[in-house]
Order: C-alpha cells, then sequence, then structure tokens
C-alpha cells in the first residue's frame, strides 16, 4: 500500500497531471456555477478532451471537474439562489439569506473552507477504504456482479425518481435497450441496428452522455426560459463584503466538518445516494443537533447551516469513487460518465485495477487531495471575478453548449449521422425531463448494460440455464435482499401517497 | 381525460412490444439456438421487463399527475433552435466546419434575443477561427473545410 501511495504521489505531482487538477477544477467551478449545468453537463463537455490523454490524466482531470462543479454549484446557490446542481440546494437556504445581508463573502469563504475540510477527510478515508474494499471485492464472482449492478440500477433509480420510481425504472429499461444496439461482443451478431452500418459499433457513450445531459440542459433553458439570472438578482455580484470571518464564526463552522464529512462519505459509497441526500441529511442532523436559540438561526443565514451540507456534499464526491474504483460500478450518474470514459480508454475499474494499473488508482486518489488545495487556493482570491460569469446571459450560453455538445460527438466520430442522433436523443430527453422523468438511470443503465449481459451470460453458462445463481451464494442473496428492500420501500411510498390523495 | 404520463407509458409499452419483437429475429448462431443464453437472451428479458412496468403504470393509478405549464414554455424559440441544429448537421460536411459553425452561433445568437453586434460578432466567426486554430495547430485534429481550402487558408 505504501509503494501504492507513493507511486500516486509520484503520478499526480506530474506536471502534466497536476495541470490537469488545476484545469479540471477551474473549468468545473466554472461550469458547474451556471445555473442548471450540474457535474455531469460538465463532466461530459469535457469527455472529448480526455480522449487526447493518457488515463491516469484524463480520470484526473474528470475527478477535478467533478469537485469544481459540485463548488461552483455552491456559489450560484450563494449568490443567485439558483443551484447549479441538486447537491448545492441545500447550501442555498443559509447561502442566500447570508448573502442578501452583505455578508455573500463570508458566505463563499465558507463554502469554500468546508468543501474543502469535507474533501480532504473523505479522501484520508478514501485512502483507507478503497485499498481494504478492493481486496473484499476479489472474490466477487459474475453472480455477485449481476446482482451489484440490479442493486446499483434500482438504488439510482429509486433516489433519483423524486418519488416516481416507475418512471425511473423505465428510464433504466431505455438505458439498457440503447446498450443493445449494435454487435453482440461474443457473437458479433447485429442487433436493432436495422441494417444501419453506422449502428454498428453501437450507440457511442459519449452521445449518449451529450445528448441527455449538456444538449438537453441547453433546450430545457430555452424551452422552460429560466430567468432565474435576473438583474435585479445580479446586484449581489458587485458587492460580495469581506471574506474574513471572525472567531466565533470559525468555531461553528470547525464544528460541523468531522462528523458531516464523515456522514457525507458513508452516504457517498451507497449506490444511488450521492452529494444530494448527503447534504439535506447533513443539513437536517446539523439543525436538530442545535441548541433552541441555534436553531431559530438555520434558514436565516446560519454558519453551522451552510457549513454542514458544504463540507458532505464534497465528501461524498469522494465517497463515489469508491464502488467505482473498487468494484468497478459506478454508484451515480455522474460516476457512470467517468466509467464510460475509462472503458473508452480501454480500462475496466474494478478489484483488479488495484494490482495492474496502481498508478491509476492511487493517483486519482492522491490527486483528489490535491484537487481540493488549488480548489481553495483558486476560489478563495478568485471568486469575486470568477462569480462575474453569472452575468453570462442565458442567449450567449446557449448556443456555445450546444455547439461544444455537437463538436464533441463530431471530432470523434466526423460523422453527421452522429449529430442527427443527438439532436433526435436530445429532443426526446428534453420532453421526458419536463416530466419529470430522471436521466440518471439511463446514462448509469447504458454505461453499465454490456457488463450487465456479461456477467448474466457467465453466470448463466455456469449454472446451466437454471436462475439459482440468485440464490446459491451468500453474497449475491445479501445483495439482492438489500435490492429487494429497496423495491419494497418504494412500493410502500406508493400506496401511502395514494392513500393520502 | 388520459393524463401526459400515461400517454408517454403508453408509447413505452409499444416501444417495448417492438423491441420484444426485434429480440425474437435476431439471427443467432445454429450452435447458439439452444445455449442457456445467446444474443437474444438479455434482450428479451429487457423487453418483458418494459412491457412489465408500463402495463404496471397504465394500470395503477397515479400518484402524482404532471404539473407542467404549458404557457410558459418556449416553443417557438426551441423548434426554431432544433431546426438550426439540424441544418447545422447537414452543413457542418458541405459547407465546412468554419462556415456552418460560425452562421450556426450567429444565428442562434439572434434567435435567442442576443442584439450587441459585439456579441453577435465575436462569438460567431472570430470565435470559430480561434477555435479551429487551436484544434488544428494545437491538439493536430484535421478538420476538412472546402470553403477555407477554396479560398487557400488550408491545405
Amino acid at each position: 500500500m505504501i509503494d501504492g501511495i507513493l507511486l500516486g504521489i509520484k503520478t499526480a505531482l506530474n506536471f502534466k497531471n497536476l495541470i490537469m487538477v488545476f484545469v479540471g477544477c477551474s473549468a468545473g467551478t466554472i461550469i458547474g456555477m451556471l445555473p442548471g449545468l450540474g457535474p455531469m453537463t460538465a463532466i461530459a463537455l469535457m469527455i472529448p478532451i480526455t480522449y487526447g490523454l493518457d488515463p491516469s490524466a484524463g480520470l484526473i482531470l474528470m475527478a477535478g471537474v467533478y469537485y469544481g462543479a459540485v463548488f461552483g454549484g455552491s456559489t450560484s446557490s450563494i449568490l443567485i439562489n439558483a443551484p447549479g446542481v441538486a447537491s448545492t440546494v441545500a447550501t442555498s437556504f443559509d447561502g442566500y439569506p447570508m448573502a442578501k445581508q452583505g455578508k455573500a463573502g463570508k458566505a463563499l469563504a465558507i463554502a469554500a473552507y468546508s468543501s474543502f475540510a469535507g474533501g480532504t477527510i473523505s479522501a484520508i478515508f478514501l485512502l483507507i477504504a478503497a485499498p481494504s474494499l478492493s481486496v473484499i471485492s476479489l472474490s466477487f464472482r459474475s453472480p455477485d456482479y449481476f446482482a451489484l449492478m440490479i442493486l446499483g440500477l434500482t438504488a439510482v433509480a429509486a433516489f433519483s425518481s423524486k418519488g416516481q420510481f416507475l418512471k425511473a425504472i423505465a428510464m433504466t429499461l431505455v438505458g439498457l435497450m440503447l446498450a443493445t444496439i449494435g454487435q453482440d461482443s461474443l457473437s458479433d451478431l447485429s442487433r436493432f441496428t436495422f441494417n444501419n452500418i453506422r449502428l454498428s459499433d453501437g450507440i457511442s457513450f459519449i452521445l449518449v452522455a451529450m445528448a441527455t445531459f449538456a444538449m438537453c440542459e441547453a433546450l430545457i433553458m430555452i424551452f422552460k426560459k429560466d430567468e432565474k439570472t435576473s438583474k435585479s438578482d445580479q446586484i449581489s455580484l458587485q458587492e460580495l463584503g469581506s471574506m474574513k470571518l471572525d472567531k466565533e464564526e470559525r468555531r461553528q463552522m470547525i464544528k460541523t466538518w468531522p462528523k458531516n464529512s464523515v456522514i457525507g462519505f458513508l452516504i457517498g459509497v451507497l449506490p444511488g445516494a450521492g452529494a444530494t441526500i448527503a447534504s439535506f441529511l447533513a443539513y437536517g442532523m446539523e439543525r436538530n443537533l442545535a441548541k433552541d436559540e441555534d436553531k431559530e438561526k438555520f434558514g436565516k443565514g446560519s454558519v453551522r447551516g451552510l457549513a454542514a451540507p458544504e463540507s458532505a456534499n464534497n465528501a461524498a464526491c469522494s465517497g463515489s469513487f469508491v464502488p467505482l474504483l473498487t468494484l468497478g460500478i459506478p454508484g451515480s450518474g455522474t460516476t457512470a460518465i467517468m466509467l464510460g470514459a475509462l472503458l473508452a480508454f480501454g480500462i475496466q475499474p474494478g478489484p483488479n485495477l488495484y494490482n495492474t494499473n496502481p498508478d491509476i488508482f492511487w493517483s486519482v486518489i492522491i490527486s483528489m487531495y490535491i484537487g481540493n488545495i488549488v480548489l481553495l487556493i483558486l476560489n478563495l482570491p478568485l471568486i469575486p471575478y470568477i462569480a462575474r460569469l453569472l452575468a453570462v446571459p442565458r442567449n450567449v450560453l446557449v448556443p456555445m453548449i450546444i455547439f461544444f455538445s455537437v463538436i464533441g460527438v463530431y471530432l470523434i466520430s466526423f460523422n453527421t449521422f452522429d449529430i442527427f442522433l443527438m439532436i433526435f436523443i436530445a429532443a426526446i430527453a428534453m420532453i421526458l425531463r419536463l416530466y419529470d422523468f430522471p436521466m440518471p438511470p439511463l446514462i448509469l443503465a447504458f454505461v453499465l448494460g454490456g457488463m450487465m449481459e456479461t456477467n448474466l451470460r457467465r453466470s448463466l453458462l455456469i449454472s446451466d440455464g437454471s436462475f439459482d445463481f440468485l440464490w446459491s451464494r451468500p453474497i449475491t442473496v445479501v445483495i439482492l435482499a438489500i435490492t429487494i428492500g429497496i423495491v419494497g420501500m418504494q412500493v410502500y411510498n406508493y400506496f401511502k401517497k395514494i392513500k393520502s390523495n | 381525460m388520459i393524463s401526459e404520463n400515461k400517454i408517454i407509458f403508453l408509447i413505452f409499452f409499444v416501444i417495448s412490444s417492438l423491441y420484444l419483437y426485434g429480440s425474437y429475429n435476431i439471427p443467432i448462431h445454429a450452435f447458439d439456438l439452444n445455449a442457456p443464453f445467446n444474443a437474444a437472451t438479455f434482450p428479451k428479458f429487457i423487453g418483458m421487463c418494459g412491457i412489465a412496468i408500463s402495463a404496471l403504470f397504465l394500470v395503477l393509478p397515479e400518484a402524482s399527475k404532471p404539473n407542467v405549464n404549458y404557457k410558459a414554455l418556449d416553443f417557438k424559440n426551441t423548434i426554431i433552435l432544433l431546426v438550426l441544429m439540424i441544418f447545422y448537421g447537414f452543413f457542418i460536411q458541405t459547407a465546412g466546419f468554419f462556415l456552418s459553425t460560425g452562421f450556426f452561433l450567429l444565428i442562434a445568437f439572434y434567435v435567442l434575443g442576443e442584439r450587441r453586434k459585439k456579441v453577435l460578432f465575436f462569438f460567431s466567426f472570430p470565435f470559430v477561427a480561434i477555435f479551429m486554430l487551436i484544434l488544428i495547430k494545437g491538439l493536430d485534429i484535421y478538420l476538412r473545410d472546402p470553403f477555407l481550402k477554396m479560398i487557400g487558408l488550408i491545405s
């Protein structure tokens, strides 16, 4: 392990990789700050750039973008009450009231320090947890992996469904359907290609990611006429106030870090949960633990109310890397996009990554720590200037996002069919988003589809076509029991809602 | 009246049925026909699940109805933008990257309400020229462009 850490430090501190951390954090902060654009869009937009890099540098860049986008989202939550991403909604509860009181600088500083603390504490946890889980996951067999993927898809569907589980499951199935288009990996037989040679290699991951996130998000901005960056809101962008915290504010802020970072990390590890749930849970817990007079301050600019979700959501980002790096199974839409990019590099994350590509495994973990330092250095002095980007009008932003999405796909295939297919998928995704059909289950299923089929094939061949494999190993049974529990909870919630209606 | 959610699930039901039909028509190697798993097995599972889920949604009462304010939706500009994107796709190879992208950005800015001449003109053709320069000189990516070739700027 020590050798691995040293190798990781050496790789992460390589000049090129340091530049990648810096570029990733900066780009992530800028993109994440723009209302409506979250980490998934930010990472999807950066994928074409990573194809020209080596796998370590590519993954380091994407990890930086992830962190940066989460932090960028906090900035728009605090300054204009328009969270760029769901995980920073809780940040706006106290961040925006603070900004309205003329303490925007302080709020941004608390967010930056708390993000740094959450990210750093969880990076240390990741350093310890990832290798241990890698060793355990070596004992996993195909049926366990198949069951784990079912669990991951179910959990992501459950948590992203906003109470409409069947919609999320339908999106998961759409993702799986899209994943089966093209040649079957084992028999080379064409499936659902409609004799179109351009579909014989399947639909590219980047096309689906760009269409369902970046391009769809841009179209939604126009379609829904989002007016959150109106002129009245932009007054606060000019007068951020001092960023210095007094002794009492520092004490309150530091007190929230350890427990919320741990909560954030643990929730981030769980498939499907992620930064949004972590931030809400941290906020709720911090409020419940506060004394009565402190409780009154929540929602009106409380330091603790701002520091808690900020440290938790950044900690959850690191936590979400645990299943990706150790099991090769992403637990969220964001890490699913990263997995897709890794597979495009020819790298299969999972327990063997720790042995076969230790440089990638460790450099990503170490770079997270470096990324946190870069974010702090970058954001504290530069935030008053970066924040002006919030004033970029939608009529300039939308065509630019569409342009980068189209070019990102076109530069890989030089094929106009891909552009048309992307426009078609984006238009359908826009309509589905209008009716609250979530996109993360689709992208996760699309990425996992091929792996699911491979593991199901192996399991069925080993058990000679019988489904006995689902209950022949204790690990498989436990994983499936958790899955059934999640489904049961969703069914219970549905009937409860029907009854109350 | 049938809700929009139910209509979407009805479409999904039809798509799943067609998908399942398609999966039964996947050509399978003769030696794979009776194998425990072949190229059609997984799609068959997905198709069946799709039919089951959509049927379930259609049969069960809805927990919450969609709440979309149609009056607040900007159909006109969204459709114009989609058509513009399709035209962009058509012309990117025939007219070349420079002209098609420049015009796409210029028209899209204008359609969405941008009227500042500096923004309209700087972020269209000069922006594309800088972007192309980075692609060609910096990242060594060759971009076929009949227009720039015709005026002798690229080989």
